[in-house]
């Protein structure tokens, strides 16, 4: 429908021409640079036939111009806050800045990076970092497959089972942090209440304050946040998989475990990915809930990266070196996103 | 059910009870510190130390006192939370909208350049750029001082707020996005050729069109921009305008073994977001995962 606007509206501004250049025109629009979407793909034989190439080139030639002032003004407001930013404390981070005054920017050194390597409360907060962001990303995207592979089942009130899945996703670290310490509390808590009520005293344990369990029980608490989360990309996911396929398998006698092990999940890849890639963000984003429960001073069986570097920048005032244990979190996160544009940008969807 | 049991695995009756029980069970699993935190908000300090922690307020020991107590207490801090994350929310979901049809909708050579740089801003864990943040604001100094010479006494509040701004840009511009590349560009260029600018363009098609994008991308920034605590507790010094996330943890560090106190806190401090979930929960959802 629209191409016949189109079309009416070249007829209207004149603009008809010869064969020839229509043969110009589609070539033109398929070389067209950065169509993302496939719209002119689809009736572009159409098009060409009513459009002439100097009226196509005249509304293709300023577009940069033009588009400017739309992604320009946040786009100098995100270079500066973000890149601009992330530069600047690369720079702290060579100064060596101890906190008084103003950095010297004059001597630039990567002491702070040395220093990282032989601080065992960095080496401390890193493996803790990983195990987190492991074992977090790990559990809660086996939790939302699986629950969502049960909401899957055509069952009764899915709306309602979803939306209680993914409520705690809108909850702050904050409050989720305080619910969480109540939970964990060791006399009147939730979770030893459970565990006694169901005869297994012997597990009860003081969650949060023994090193043994500690990082344990902030991951456990933060799947619990996170996993309603993989359950809708896991859903939406499997919702994409034709039902066909579901009816070819059983046709072929394969066993429900079978079906989802070897045709389902597989499918399911991209879904995984971008998961895993935002889970990953939220568990470097983890700093507010261990701030809330332990402070600066979580304790080393806890430290993690995020909480090492405020304690540092803005606990001790050591600018420099809280900049660099900053960067050592951003390259984690680059390391994510990176291939995550890449596979992005391969696929067509950026 | 009889329509339901003929497809998926679970064809069987028995198995489609147990399919229920384990549903039933995770919304056990997802509501119970919820739950037990609400029914402790209700109880007085022997209330909650005599009782399970999920079981209702005992006779005798219901008591709304902790409610009165955590809303007074957070008062201020939820107002200076929604002074703040309005304007914030609204301001950089514009900024998205805009972006995102610069990048999206008015193609030109090395768009894709740009907007991986918008994309990538979505991932930046926050410490990264913290350091820097609190040396430029304390350079900037608004001094209560907004640009036009208005004067207000909200200084660190403004300075969270453009932060916010600024650090919403980016995935307020990926869901709008992903909206915007399934417009259909033939219709915009029959608009262009027929004379109107890019600026009509975006006013007359695309801000109509942009209407539930909006709602969704509203609810999840409010809630991002509602629920930070990091930005919050490094940009605001003056503790009368710190958020309410602050004053929730403060609650929280001042009455240790007040968990009835804690507990209506937490539910006080969240409820805006709740309020917005369960009205907009498929919204939400939407954003949530148009995240990807």
């Amino acid at each position: 429908m629209s191409s016949r606007i189109f079309a009416a509206l070249t007829r209207a501004t004149g603009g008809s021409d010869s064969a020839d250049s229509d043969v110009t025109t589609t070539s033109e629009a398929g070389s067209a640079p950065a169509r993302t979407d496939g719209g002119a793909a689809v009736d572009g034989t159409e098009d060409a036939g009513a459009s002439s190439p100097s009226l196509r080139s005249r509304f293709r030639r300023n577009r940069f111009l033009e588009s400017l002032p739309f992604w320009g003004p946040p786009g100098l407001l995100v270079l500066f806050f973000v890149y601009g930013a992330i530069g600047w404390n690369f720079v702290i981070s060579l100064t060596g800045w101890e906190g008084l005054g103003s950095p010297d920017y004059s001597s630039l050194s990567t002491e702070m990076y040395t220093r990282l390597l032989t601080d065992a409360s960095f080496h401390a907060a890193f493996r803790n970092t990983l195990v987190l962001l492991l074992a977090f990303t790990v559990l809660s995207l086996i939790v939302g497959l699986l629950v969502a592979i049960l909401v899957d089942q055509k069952i009764r009130l899915e709306n309602t089972f979803r939306t209680i899945y993914l409520l705690p996703m809108s909850l702050s670290f904050v409050v989720t942090a305080i619910f969480w310490s109540w939970m964990y509390n060791p006399r009147i808590g939730l979770v030893n209440e459970v565990l006694r009520g169901v005869g297994l005293d012997s597990l009860t344990q003081a969650w949060l304050s023994d090193p043994q369990f500690k990082l344990a029980a902030i991951i456990f608490a933060l799947m619990w946040q996170f996993s309603g989360y993989c359950m809708v990309v896991y859903l939406a996911g499997l919702r994409a998989i034709p039902d066909a396929q579901y009816e070819a398998a059983r046709i072929d006698g394969a066993s429900t475990l079978r079906l989802y092990w070897r045709v389902i999940i597989p499918q399911l890849r991209a879904s995984t990915m971008s998961a895993t890639v935002v889970l990953v963000v939220f568990a470097l984003k983890a700093f507010d809930f261990l701030f809330v429960l332990f402070g600066v001073n979580p304790g080393q069986s806890a430290d993690i990266l995020s909480v090492m570097m405020y304690r540092v920048a803005f606990d001790r005032i050591q600018w420099a070196y809280g900049s660099a244990v900053a960067m050592v979190l951003f390259a984690m996160a680059l390391g994510v996103i990176g291939p995550y544009l890449f596979v992005q940008y391969r696929r067509g969807e950026l | 059910m009889s329509a339901d049991a003929s497809d998926g695995p679970f064809g069987l009756d028995a198995s489609r009870i147990a399919l229920y029980a384990v549903l039933l069970a995770m919304v056990a699993f997802y509501l119970a510190p919820l739950e037990s935190g609400f029914m402790t908000a209700f109880k007085t300090p022997d209330g909650f130390r005599s009782t399970t922690p999920f079981a209702l307020p005992p006779l005798g020991e219901f008591t709304l006192s902790a409610w009165g107590t955590a809303f007074n207490r957070l008062s201020a801090g939820l107002l200076n939370s929604a002074t703040m994350a309005v304007p914030a929310t609204v301001l950089s979901a514009l900024f998205g909208s805009l972006a995102a049809y610069g990048l999206t909708n008015l193609s030109w050579r090395g768009q894709v350049g740009v907007l991986m740089l918008f994309v990538a801003g979505v991932f930046i864990p926050y410490q990264a750029v913290l350091v820097p943040l609190t040396q430029f604001w304390s350079f900037v100094d608004l001094g209560g001082r907004i640009p036009l010479g208005i004067v207000s006494d909200n200084e660190g509040l403004i300075n969270l707020g453009i932060t916010h701004v600024a650090y919403g840009i980016p995935i307020c511009t990926v869901l709008f996005r992903s909206y915007y590349a399934t417009i259909d560009d033939e219709m915009l260029e029959a608009a262009r050729l027929d004379g109107a600018s890019a600026a009509t363009v975006y006013r007359r098609i695309i801000l109509p069109l942009s209407i539930p994008i909006f709602a969704v991308t509203l609810i999840y920034q409010f809630t991002q921009i509602w629920n930070d605590l990091l930005f919050a507790i490094v940009l605001v010094s003056d503790p009368s305008n710190q958020v309410v996330t602050v004053a929730l943890n403060q609650l929280q560090g001042s009455f240790v073994q007040q968990f009835n106190l804690q507990m209506a806190g937490a539910f006080v401090a969240a409820l805006p977001t709740l309020v917005v979930y369960v009205l907009f929960g498929e919204q939400f959802a939407k954003g949530v995962a148009g995240d990807t």
